[in-house]
């Protein structure tokens, strides 16, 4: 029989997240892929999760799970694997799935893996692929005890694919604990968003620190408007508020695998590169020419980015 | 208010990090260490806080030797005292093990809060915090941006896939700050100098009333079983700019047909 493999599925702004079909789609692929999804879901979730090769969905609509953060859920998946004893449980690296597959790892005492870009699981036990230091490194990893495996799986480390079944859903009750519901969310803020998002943009320009101003994202937009791309950015250009914190790329923020990268302004440090290391392409601007960033691109420009960001413009504009 | 900061001394910046292919892990000992960026912007939302409320600010930390300085800097920028928890035996240790250690120092004292970076700089597994919420039995309030405290109220700007969420939760709570939270201060003369009398308390796995095969190599339910560098990506061609930088740019980008 086919190892069990759990994926905790995820819902952010009212879709499916693509990291739960991708890990769902590769929990098919070396198991039998079951899903956990809690709180309210777009009506057609279900149906998604089978067509991407969920053989059984564990499925709350209470809007518990999604009012009251990590707590519950913790609780319901802890209980549910004691219950069911799944090989393998996929978490996205994701805001809410870190959070709680790390409460989970703490109250089993299983541990968990992070940052995993495959893995394969062979009777019972796992090995998992994990790029270290900026991906300088690859680690093969595994957990050492025989208990529930928890894996967190980094975005676009897998592709998602049909595989159609129609699922088994299992109705799971709320935990009724007031212990549960301490971390309260008030309100969701939605960054304002225009053009074509992070997630998919099958063009990036992004800005680093050598754009030195916040208007200087101005060129960047207007380079990513003419190539039908998004902006993105590092991590010190949103802690310094130049852009939200929704287009940083990186290990804190977004993995993005565009067909082209554009880098301006930016050197390559490691927790950017992590974001960013399987685009297709690779161009990059940048003064200095020792900077990481021209080890890995397939077009480097080391000079001023004030000077051929424009030409570039300048250059489209005529060609088109 | 009495404030915890978990954070990490790392290896520094200027530093080329190895790993070591014998033991598989990070090479730290004889390297240049500092206070972690994001440990360092912990530090720096506690004093915020503690020059606010009064009370005060410890930062317990897990190292060898060579991490004293990054000690010493927490310390300097104004934090009260420090734990240090030192011992061969914690060599080897993973995300659920570190866990282990903090909290076995940080629950043998009362507190409000513990603050903590959002992940790590060197090893950013992110899940330290959340983990050590779970074993002290206090809610994880995670990825602020900004935060406050009102009375017994934690409040905080909390990072989203489209922009941020407004989380509150009641003290005593576990909060992790994105390194954009603040701009963390640089320590002064009078704060060096008065670091140097701050005490730095340290504990062994003994002290902390842990097994042996709680912590380090033992302890850790990860373990890693090969490393090795990847297959390096082609190097394309790094030019100096003569001038043609965006042409050149715009006849690549017409070859592999984006324009």
């Amino acid at each position: 029989m086919a190892d069990i493999i759990w994926v905790y599925g995820e819902v952010v702004d009212d879709a499916v997240t693509s990291t739960t079909l991708e890990m769902t789609t590769k929990a098919a692929e070396a198991g039998a892929a079951e899903v956990i999804l809690l709180g309210p879901a777009p009506e057609d979730a279900v149906e998604l999760l089978g067509r991407h090769g969920a053989g059984k969905v564990y499925r709350s609509p209470d809007p518990v799970f999604r009012d009251y953060l990590t707590l519950p859920a913790a609780a319901v998946v802890e209980s549910l694997i004691r219950q069911h004893k799944p090989a393998v449980v996929l978490f996205a690296s994701s805001y809410g799935g870190r959070d709680v597959a790390a409460a989970v790892s703490a109250s089993l005492d299983c541990g968990a893996i992070t940052d995993v870009a495959d893995f394969t699981l062979t009777d019972g036990a796992v090995e998992a692929k994990i790029p270290a230091l900026g991906a300088s490194y690859w680690n093969t990893s595994t957990l050492v005890h025989d208990d529930v495996k928890l894996l967190l799986v980094r975005p676009k480390a897998f592709e998602p694919a049909p595989n159609p079944k129609t699922p088994v859903v299992e109705e799971i009750a709320t935990p009724d604990d007031a212990e549960l519901r301490k971390v309260r969310l008030k309100e969701k803020v939605t960054a304002k968003a225009e053009g074509p998002q992070l997630d998919s943009a099958n063009v990036i320009v992004a800005g680093g620190r050598g754009l030195a101003a916040e208007e200087n994202f101005d060129m960047l937009r207007e380079l990513a408007d003419l190539l039908g791309g998004a902006v993105g950015a590092t991590r010190a250009v949103v802690d310094s508020g130049w852009v939200p914190y929704s287009l940083q790329i990186g290990q804190t923020g977004k993995t993005v695998k565009p067909d082209l990268y554009i880098a301006c302004g930016i050197s390559g440090a490691v927790q950017h590169l992590a974001g960013m290391k399987d685009s297709k392409l690779i161009v990059a601007v940048n003064k200095d020419a020792d900077a990481p960033i021209f080890q890995m691109c397939d077009l480097g420009i080391v000079g001023d980015v004030f000077k051929i960001v424009p030409q570039l413009i300048e250059e489209i504009k005529a060609r088109k | 208010m009495d404030i915890v900061v978990c954070g990490k001394i790392i290896p520094a910046s200027t530093v080329t990090v190895e790993i070591d292919p014998a033991t598989r892990r990070m090479i730290r000992k004889g390297v240049a260490h500092e206070l972690d960026p994001a440990a360092a912007s912990a530090v720096e939302e506690a004093l915020r806080l503690m020059e606010k409320e009064g009370g005060t600010v410890t930062l317990v930390t897990m190292g060898f030797n060579e991490i004293t300085i990054g000690i010493r800097t927490a310390l300097a920028m104004g934090a009260t005292s420090a734990v240090h928890i030192f011992d061969d035996a914690l060599a080897g240790s993973d995300a659920l093990a570190t866990a282990k250690a903090l909290a076995a120092a940080i629950g043998k004292k009362p507190f409000d809060l513990i603050i903590c970076g959002t992940e790590s700089s060197d090893s950013y597994s992110g899940i330290v915090p959340g983990q050590l919420a779970r074993l002290l039995g206090v809610p994880p309030v995670t990825f602020a941006n900004e935060m406050t405290v009102e009375g017994n109220t934690l409040t905080i700007k909390r990072q989203s896939e489209s922009g941020y969420d407004v989380v509150e939760a009641e003290l005593p709570a576990l909060v992790t700050v994105t390194s954009g939270i603040n701009e963390p201060r640089y320590p002064q003369l009078k704060g060096i100098m008065a670091a140097k009398r701050k005490e730095i308390l340290q504990m062994s796995v003994e002290d902390l009333g842990l097994a042996a095969d709680d912590v380090g190599e033992q302890g850790a339910r990860e373990k890693v079983l090969e490393i090795g560098r990847p297959p390096k990506r082609e190097a394309g061609d790094v030019v100096e700019d003569d001038g043609e930088g965006g042409k050149r740019i715009a006849d690549f980008l017409a070859e592999v047909k984006v324009l």
